[in-house]
């Protein structure tokens, strides 16, 4: 069917796939469990909720609720729309605050307008780009999609997916789709200098133009790039510019910590003890 | 699901212009304890229609002597938010179906979950 195995969308459609032996792992895998906590984190820092008010949430492609046991943390109420059973199922036995819906969210999100305070979506945008039947458009499933998303939602609410993109012809499918349907905003991504930590989340606005945030560990991607020379006062030392620095360096170890610091790692502070010369020993 | 999930919902079935209050039909309801969070329910009564609230409230037989129109000032009014929040969160339909009042489409209810999928010429 495609080339790559490795992405989920293209071994079964989302309801096929999600049965219940994968459902299970989302109950029970630590790592699954910690990294979905993660992103809904993430994704709910950019929905910039206002403080202290509970708000009403849709979690699109809730799954078993992981990303809305971090709403309920946060004292917020959510309704979640899944198209996968199974994975409802074991969102049932979790005992999950909010409601569930089984549905399709290429139909449309069956809810009146006005309804919502905010939408979340942890990785499931990306199912929405295959077509698994016949009938199914991908453009025009992603139109429906937005198109009852945004009237589902508050004037100057957020709404927040998470997605992983194949190519940046999805992308630009998804976002164009979005535009389409009245959304302003764009992608954040966070660590872009990391292949492992990076994440794209698509920042959408209802009726309101915001100020798109900064992805994390982004402040020297290589996407904003001044359109002047910039001069400062400081000059490059002499070492530095032959290319290089020695191994095992006071500047290698440096370089190597602030490499590590974008692509998102945990990496200790600079100290005045950091790759300090050591007396000899024999 | 819960009554303020019923009171947003409708329905999206293709070339429906009012889809909305769906009709539920229930089989079984159960009464779930919540936590009372008498802003967040202050808050969401402006939001709601409410006399598809009354309407599913009466239809479920919880009540609760709720009028039928929001009192005034009822964001200070702890005892009228209290029966609203047990209206809206704590009633929940587990087994049954809704209804497009405009199509008569059924959707069914089963373990707490409407089943809001469309077949394909639906859509």
């Amino acid at each position: 069917m495609s080339s790559s195995c490795r992405r989920p969308e293209h071994k079964a459609p989302p309801e096929v796939f999600y049965n219940e032996e994968e459902a299970k792992k989302y109950s029970q895998n630590s790592r699954i469990i910690e990294i979905q906590t993660q992103m809904s984190e993430r994704a709910v820092e950019l929905l910039n909720l206002p403080e202290d008010k509970p708000c009403y949430l849709l979690d699109v492609g809730c799954g078993s609720g992981l990303s809305g046991d971090y709403l309920s943390e946060e004292g917020h109420y959510w309704v979640g729309l899944d198209i996968s059973t199974a994975m409802l199922d074991v969102a049932m036995d979790r005992e999950v605050e909010g409601d569930l819906v089984l549905g399709d969210m290429g139909q449309g999100v069956p809810f009146r307008s006005g309804t919502f305070d905010g939408c979340i979506s942890i990785s499931a945008l990306q199912w929405l780009c295959n077509a698994d039947k016949k009938s199914h458009i991908p453009p025009k499933r992603l139109y429906t999609f937005f198109s009852s998303l945004y009237s589902s939602l508050q004037r100057g609410a957020r709404a927040v997916f998470q997605i992983y993109p194949e190519d940046s012809k999805q992308l630009e499918l998804i976002t164009s789709q979005a535009m389409k349907a009245g959304f302003t905003g764009g992608m954040v991504v966070d660590y872009p200098n990391s292949t492992k930590a990076k994440k794209f989340f698509l920042c959408l606005f209802a009726g309101e133009s915001g100020v798109l945030p900064k992805g994390l560990g982004s402040e020297t991607s290589s996407r904003n790039v001044p359109n002047q020379v910039q001069f400062t006062g400081q000059r490059s030392r002499f070492k530095n510019m032959k290319g290089k620095s020695v191994k095992k360096s006071k500047d290698w170890i440096m370089e190597k910590k602030e490499r590590r610091r974008r692509q998102g790692k945990d990496v200790r502070a600079d100290t005045k003890y950091t790759g300090r010369h050591r007396k000899p020993r024999f | 699901m819960k009554l303020l999930t019923h009171n947003m919902l409708t329905s999206h079935v293709k070339g429906v212009i009012n889809g909305y209050p769906l009709l539920i039909k229930a089989t079984e309801v159960k009464v779930n304890e919540v936590e009372f969070n008498p802003q967040f329910v202050s808050r969401m009564i402006p939001k709601l229609e409410w006399s598809a609230l009354i309407q599913a409230a009466e239809g479920l037989g919880h009540l609760q002597d709720l009028p039928g129109t929001p009192i005034e000032n009822y964001e200070n009014d702890a005892e009228f938010l209290r029966k609203v929040h047990r209206v809206l969160l704590e009633v929940e339909v587990i087994e049954g179906s809704l209804q497009c009042p405009e199509s008569g489409r059924e959707f069914p209810i089963s373990k707490g979950v409407p089943n809001m999928l469309l077949n394909e010429d639906e859509s």
